[in-house]
């Protein structure tokens, strides 16, 4: 087996005294879909922030073997306290749980925006404009467009991105992190708000950018029909540990994460 | 509606600002003399005044809140399809050359002492478009930009003054010192959080205003320099009108110079990362821009323009002093930006020329300058934060997916 | 040695003055995010109020005692009306907008307040009636302690207590400290922020004015620009001691003024100003919790 896209090792955060996570084991392969999944607090949102870079981690390994265009073997780097905006440049691109757009950009600038990281025309290219420049611009709005119509918003190609439907918006974040030819999208709670017809397109939408897009997803979600349905594996999280991983129908029968769950509900009833 | 309650409102209102302007107001003491200045007939002013006004604000607050979406977003449309219809060529064309004409045609029309006007308000125009990169485009409140204004001014006098180096070749060096400045204060600061910002470049600018103000030995002090050389022309000696001219046009050239980049500075993949980064600057960083790089390329290059604007203040005055370079030119650089409309380039010339024209024509509003400057800020902000035109963002022509 | 102890009480009564006005600006920046711009001018407005109605009174042949009263009183009541008028015309309106807007209202109203009494009064310095009277017994210490210097001592001490008490024991303060925490929990729990915020502006405010009265008897004089730089210091001690803390601010100030004093005795008195602002922009730059201040991470 190839080495895994993304392989975290004993990944540990501490806020002051707090523990947010603790030792945490995750890998993802290539072309995978895997669900992260957890009660409320249970640290996955910290997860992502830790391996996007948001948060530098307090201990552990995040390594990525991102594949190359040309098959070739390709080599493992460690990650860990990378700015942001170099993970994504290393190829991994996430959206947020409270969605975060460029409110007052439109939507087809919000998805240029992407395409930032992977074109390089500075200043004086912006002054003069100069053929190369001009090409590349080109080349960014034609490319924008494509992942708009991919994604299904090209008819909202003019609008302000702060106009959209709820559920648009939340597409237009998958759309805008694609834009960075990412091999691994980081969607954290995409189907948070969506209505179950909304969340029914979402999880054609997934499974497609994967076929299509040879992108592999990690995503938080809370929805766990969605989660089945969509999801290879699943990981467990429950207070900044991992409790289980294995497949959907291993999770469903896990009394460990049965009890994470039910413990849960009992909170709140008694 | 003006229902009973709305009145006893704004009568209360006016009785409050009453009182509370009272001192300030009324009385005026002459401490010297022991005497004491009753002026009644203000209290009735401001009770007036105030009556009157707290119905508009409330209007304009009522409208602002029901219609956060509905109403705004007329005027949003309204004022977007007048640019849309000048950026029609049928329109745009005639509008171009008009313009054009009154342009080329003001300073042999008016007399010189309405060129020279007009020339500052063109540097004003020229201060404000380059602070627009700062503030409304990349979203950094910079409060000290009068620094980098001032260092073009004293590059400029100084190397004028001591080697008699001439207007043309110190241009483009006041612009790169101010670029310098720019790096060596953004790149310690920038990585703090906007409202922090503002506070260390009001203290920057201070600091550079107090330095030359002190440093008699650099910069001469309080006294200053003067008997700086205007610009050459081609070694032609020029007559004093001819030389108002000429400085006019030099002008005219460096504001179109200065829309000509900004407009492509803003429409460029530097301009999209700059407004994005003001959008949000967690999800910007998220989406692959360097936030560090992007905030100092904008904090650089709006310190440019304001050093070639300093370089061109001291060669049209023929002298400068710190005087010159205090905080309030900062807030008055700001509040056309604001007033403009962040990142509103159209916007920035219009409230450029209106409020450095206004106060000059009208001279009972020069008194009252600072006092409008202040207010303007204010109303703009809780009524108008986009500004009197706001940017209509641009759309873009693309290739559908063949299929 | 003498000169040391002067240059210390110096240092001290700055200090004071100092955190009189870095307490509003901690306070309500504690609450709502804000660099209250204006702060500086409502210190001036303060004490212009007190010169005006001094010198009223004066005329009016008022005893000294009755007049240092009433002006210290007509400075605390017409700053905190002012302070509270700022806030609900300048600050209130965008509690919801983006963060640059409030701060750019701020600087605006900063400006506006002080045309406003520029114009309405004058630009020339004004001479500030000495509200406090030569103490006997303070004679032979006379050389490093001046009467204003103890008076200016020891009102902060008992504001600083009175503070203290109200902001640990009375309901408002308890109110205060919750919003401070989480605005939008204070509010499902009750707690009307509105007048919460009312109340830190108002407080504020007449901080800020005992300070403007205080400073300006001891100084002798006023105009209207006094609030830019004394606001502009007061800022910098809230930041050095963290802003947001309230034993912070008091921290900060006291070491600015001491270091403002000793630095302008022994080195050099024409960088005074420099001094200050070179110190904001180095807390800002390594240390912008500042010294008590805690360290955010910004939540994503």
């Amino acid at each position: 087996m190839a080495d895994p896209l993304l392989n975290v090792q004993n990944l540990t955060m501490d806020f002051g005294g707090l523990r947010a996570l603790d030792h945490v084991n995750i890998d993802i392969q290539q072309n995978e879909i895997i669900a992260l999944i957890g009660p409320n607090g249970a640290g996955k949102t910290t997860f992502f922030n830790c391996i996007t870079g948001i948060y530098t981690p307090t201990g552990g390994d995040i390594l990525i073997t991102a594949p190359l265009r040309s098959g070739a073997a390709s080599k493992t780097e460690r990650i860990n306290g990378l700015k942001p905006n170099q993970v994504t440049e290393k190829g991994m691109a996430r959206t947020f749980q409270n969605i975060r757009l460029f409110p007052n950009m439109t939507v087809l600038e919000n998805v240029m925006i992407g395409r930032h990281c992977r074109t390089r025309s500075g200043i004086l290219g912006a002054v003069l404009r100069n053929h190369t420049m001009v090409r590349e611009e080109q080349a960014v709005v034609d490319a924008s467009y494509q992942i708009l119509e991919k994604i299904g918003l090209s008819r909202f190609v003019n609008d302000l991105a702060k106009n959209l439907p709820y559920g648009a918006q939340r597409r237009l974040e998958i759309a805008r992190a694609l834009a960075t030819e990412p091999f691994l999208l980081l969607l954290d709670e995409p189907a948070a708000g969506m209505n179950p017809h909304e969340t029914l397109e979402l999880d054609t939408l997934i499974t497609r950018i994967r076929n299509e897009e040879k992108v592999s997803i990690l995503l938080i979600e809370h929805d766990m029909k969605l989660v089945m349905s969509l999801s290879d594996r699943i990981f467990v999280m429950d207070y900044g540990k991992k409790i289980a991983q294995g497949t959907p129908e291993e999770i469903r029968n896990n009394p460990m994460v049965i009890k994470a769950y039910l413990g849960e509900e009992c909170d709140v009833e008694s | 509606m003006m229902t009973f309650t709305e009145i006893k409102k704004s009568f209360l209102t006016s009785l409050w600002f009453m009182f509370l302007t009272f001192p300030i107001m009324v009385i005026r003491v002459n401490t010297i003399e022991k005497q004491v200045i009753w002026r009644w007939e203000n209290m009735w002013y401001v009770g007036i005044g105030s009556f009157l006004l707290s119905f508009v604000w409330r209007y304009f607050l009522r409208r602002k809140e029901r219609g956060n979406n509905h109403a705004n977003e007329h005027i949003a449309n309204m004022s977007s399809s007048i640019q849309r219809i000048f950026s029609r060529r049928r329109y745009k064309i005639p509008a171009m050359v008009a313009a054009a004409m009154t342009v080329a045609v003001f300073p042999f029309v008016m007399n010189s002492y309405q060129t020279n006007i007009m020339i500052t308000a063109l540097m004003y125009v020229m201060l404000g478009l380059g602070l627009n990169i700062v503030v409304g485009l990349a979203g950094l409140l910079d409060l000290g930009y009068v620094a980098f204004y001032a260092v073009g001014a004293y590059t400029y006098g100084l190397l004028n003054h001591h080697f008699g180096i001439g207007f043309w070749t110190v241009l483009p060096l006041g612009g790169a010192l101010g670029a310098l400045f720019g790096v060596l204060l953004g790149f310690p600061v920038l990585r703090l959080r906007g409202d922090y910002l503002a506070i260390v470049t009001l203290g920057f600018g201070e600091i550079i205003r107090l330095i030359l103000e002190n440093w008699n030995e650099f910069s001469y002090g309080p006294s200053g320099i003067a008997h700086i050389s205007k610009p050459s022309l081609f070694g032609i000696k020029l007559s004093f009108s001819g030389e108002i001219t000429y400085m006019y046009f030099l002008m005219i050239g460096m504001v179109c110079f200065t829309i000509f980049v900004v407009n492509r500075l803003q429409n460029s993949r530097i301009g999209r990362a700059w407004i994005a980064l003001r959008e949000d600057e967690v999800a910007c960083q998220a989406m692959g821009i360097d936030k560090t790089r992007t905030k100092l390329t904008a904090f650089a290059l709006g310190a440019t323009w304001a050093g070639m604007a300093g370089v061109i203040f001291a060669a049209k005055t023929t002298f400068i002093n710190p005087a010159s370079f205090t905080f309030m030119e900062s807030a008055m650089i700001l509040s056309i930006v604001v007033l403009g409309g962040m990142g509103s380039i159209p916007g920035v010339i219009i409230a450029a020329l209106f409020l450095i024209l206004l106060p000059e024509y009208l001279r009972a509003f020069s008194d009252y300058r600072m006092l409008l400057f202040g207010a303007i800020m204010v109303i703009m902000m809780v009524f108008r934060p986009q500004g009197i035109i706001a940017t209509v963002r641009r759309n873009y022509n693309f290739k559908k997916a063949e299929n | 040695m003498e000169y040391f102890l002067e240059l210390f009480m110096g240092g001290l009564t700055r200090g004071s003055i100092y955190a009189l006005i870095a307490l509003g600006y901690t306070m309500v920046y504690g609450i709502i995010e804000l660099i209250n711009f204006a702060h500086g001018e409502i210190y001036m407005i303060g004490a212009f109020t007190a010169l005006i109605t001094a010198s009223v009174l004066a005329v009016m042949g008022v005893h000294q005692f009755a007049i240092m009263a009433i002006a210290m009183l007509a400075a605390i009541v017409y700053s905190s009306a002012y302070g509270f008028t700022v806030e609900k015309i300048a600050y209130k309106p965008l509690r919801h907008a983006p963060r640059l807007s409030p701060l750019i209202s701020a600087i605006g109203m900063s400006i506006f307040l002080q045309n406003y009494v520029l114009l309405a009064q004058t630009s020339d310095f004004l001479p500030f009636p000495s509200l406090i009277p030569d103490f006997k017994f303070l004679e032979p210490y006379s050389n490093y302690l001046r009467p204003t210097e103890l008076v200016i001592l020891l009102t902060t001490a008992v504001v600083m207590v009175f503070l203290t008490l109200l902001i640990k024991f009375t309901k408002i303060g308890k109110a205060m400290r919750a919003t401070a925490q989480d605005r939008t929990m204070a509010m499902l729990l009750g707690v009307n922020v509105n007048r919460v915020i009312s109340t830190t502006f108002v407080i504020g405010s007449a901080l800020a004015a005992i300070g403007g009265v205080l400073i300006a008897s001891h100084i002798g004089q006023i105009n209207f620009f006094i609030g830019f730089i004394a606001g502009i210091k007061a800022f910098t001690a809230a930041v050095l001691g963290g802003i947001g803390s309230i034993p912070g601010a008091v921290l900060g100030s006291f070491i600015l003024g001491l270091t403002e004093s000793f630095a302008t005795g022994y080195v050099s008195s024409d960088y005074e100003d420099v001094f200050a602002f070179a110190l904001l922009v180095l807390i800002l730059i390594f240390r912008p919790g500042g010294l008590l201040g805690k360290s955010t991470t910004q939540k994503v």
